[in-house]
């Protein structure tokens, strides 16, 4: 019983960083950018989120106002301050993207305070829970499950079926020779920046419905433990990107529920320390060589 | 039909073309010669748009299209076979043969399809493989159909015969001679002197960023220093 409610919580909270996990993964397939900016972009869909819900707005129009909110922005960043550099060294592009970070987090501190504010998360999805073979399961983890796992089925179809998913993977296999197809490597990055994004904007509904709070700085942990994700299931792979969630939300409730609620963050960062030191290709990542 | 007109293009301050200008016209197989280095590569990849000239034009059809990126340049009937083939390794032959197809109506994808199949029967029988499992003359095979599924006016190969094994290579420019006479007209690169004069119409040598000699094809076979530069003796 218990630990089929364990089993339940971890999945809930894996498939938020799954989702998240997602955008990092595919972001950097495409581009090699470790995307520092990604947690606070789902912090902006929160407060979208919040302000849209507190206006009255009814949650059918919240939601999907949020995530548009965060594909526009994931777009407007990537035009602003990563399309200039796309000939740049890596290390420019990093810097750039942690400076983005600081910015939207100070931004947000600006204009919303330093101080967390509650999210309305029963207004999104009702408290209660459903009765499936004995076990409770609430409706936010039930309603975050399944989300989740459309969203993801969605992305494998987006990536391996449609004809923008394969311009992605070219892409992210030979810039040059996608260019030679005649397909458009700015847009097919924008294009990924902004399915990244979606999730994340989908990721921070669900984040704040189980976490019901938003803050400036909400984004920065939740990014970190979805790269650490993202790096456990080896990096610009997108099956790997969803397992490593699983395992990472997994893991996060093993500990807190063996009574180490207080080392739940040190042990999600020393699983990153040991897969760099072991296989830093993590579970589904390839080997690559340096281009030259 | 292409008009190349006194390009330079640098590498940062290397001074990679100087000042080359050449000509294709409609229905000929005209071939670029140079030893590794000579800048043959630069230049189609010049004309395809993927690096800038500094000065100078290319001219396709009547229109120029220099500094048109070069996902543009596909559409106008332009396509290139990249050196070293460059399939995309981690995707399916068929979804190779879709990305060479990217700038066309979906609706007319599956007779291209079955015609580069029809050229290429071993496509076919892979036609569900990653391009990465696939032999170096295979590959060849797929970037040069993968080429042909924009349906080109202009087909530029560059150095189709790298790395193959003889009898692949008078496959290779077998199947050239081919799609020349189905209408295509050819623009061919290659280190392989020999086999690309042997089937070219005209001929331009390339020397450390220019072009020192051009003449009919047949002549440079028979040009005593490009036989003992080029054709071993």
């Amino acid at each position: 019983m218990l630990f089929f409610s364990q089993l339940i919580n971890g999945l809930q909270l894996g498939s938020i960083y799954a989702l998240v996990a997602l955008g990092y993964s595919m972001v950097y397939g495409i581009i090699l950018l470790l995307n520092f900016a990604h947690g606070d972009i789902i912090m902006v869909g929160g407060y979208i989120a919040l302000l849209a819900i507190t206006a009255g707005l009814p949650t059918y129009i919240a939601v999907p106002l949020s995530i548009i909110g965060c594909i526009l922005l994931a777009c407007i960043i990537d035009k602003v301050a990563y399309s200039p550099l796309r000939k740049a060294p890596r290390i420019s592009l990093l810097i750039t993207a942690i400076g983005v970070s600081l910015l939207l987090q100070n931004l947000a501190q600006l204009i919303f305070s330093a101080k967390s504010q509650p999210f309305p998360s029963s207004v999104v999805i009702p408290k209660g829970s459903v009765n499936i073979g004995g076990f409770a399961i609430s409706y936010t983890a039930l309603v975050t499950l399944v989300v989740a796992v459309v969203s993801m089925l969605l992305l494998t179809w987006l990536v391996q079926k449609s004809k923008m998913g394969k311009a992605m993977r070219a892409v992210s296999e030979d810039m040059g020779a996608a260019q030679l197809m005649g397909i458009s490597v700015n847009s097919t990055i924008s294009f990924t920046f902004a399915v990244g994004s979606a999730l994340a904007g989908i990721g921070a509904i669900l984040y704040c419905c189980r976490y019901p709070q938003v803050s400036p700085t909400m984004g920065s942990l939740l990014g970190l433990k979805a790269f650490v994700a993202a790096v456990l299931g080896g990096i610009g792979s997108i099956p790997g990107a969803m397992l490593g969630g699983f395992a990472i939300g997994l893991c996060e409730v093993l500990v807190t529920s063996l009574g180490g609620s207080a080392w739940t963050d040190a042990v999600v960062f020393a699983i990153l320390i040991v897969v760099l030191l072991i296989k830093p290709t993590g579970f589904m990542g390839k080997a690559m060589s340096e281009k030259v | 039909m292409l008009k190349v007109n006194d390009i330079n293009v640098y590498y940062g301050s290397i001074h990679a073309i100087k000042g080359v200008s050449f000509e294709v016209e409609k229905g000929e197989i005209v071939t670029l010669i140079g030893a590794n280095g000579a800048g043959k590569s630069t230049i189609l990849n010049t004309v395809s748009g993927l690096l800038p000239a500094k000065s100078g034009t290319v001219s396709f059809m009547g229109k120029t299209i220099n500094g048109i990126a070069a996902h543009k340049v596909v559409g106008m009937g332009l396509a290139q076979v990249p050196e070293g083939r460059r399939v995309f390794l981690n995707m399916t032959v068929q979804e190779n043969l879709e990305m060479g197809a990217y700038t066309r109506k979906s609706a007319e994808i599956d007779d291209s399809i079955a015609d580069v199949y029809e050229r290429f029967p071993r496509l076919k029988e892979r036609r569900k493989q990653v391009a990465g499992t696939l032999s170096g003359g295979e590959q060849q095979m797929l970037a040069m159909g993968r080429a042909l599924m924009s349906k080109p006016e202009l087909l530029m190969l560059d150095e189709p015969s790298m790395g193959l094994a003889p009898i692949l290579v008078e496959q290779i420019f077998d199947i050239i001679k081919e799609l020349n006479k189905a209408g295509t007209t050819i623009l061919l690169v290659e280190q392989n002197a020999q086999m690309a004069l042997s089937i070219a119409d005209r001929g331009y040598v390339l020397e450390t960023g220019k072009i020192v000699t051009s003449a009919k094809a047949s002549d440079l076979l028979n040009d005593d220093s490009v036989k003992k530069a080029y054709l071993g003796g």
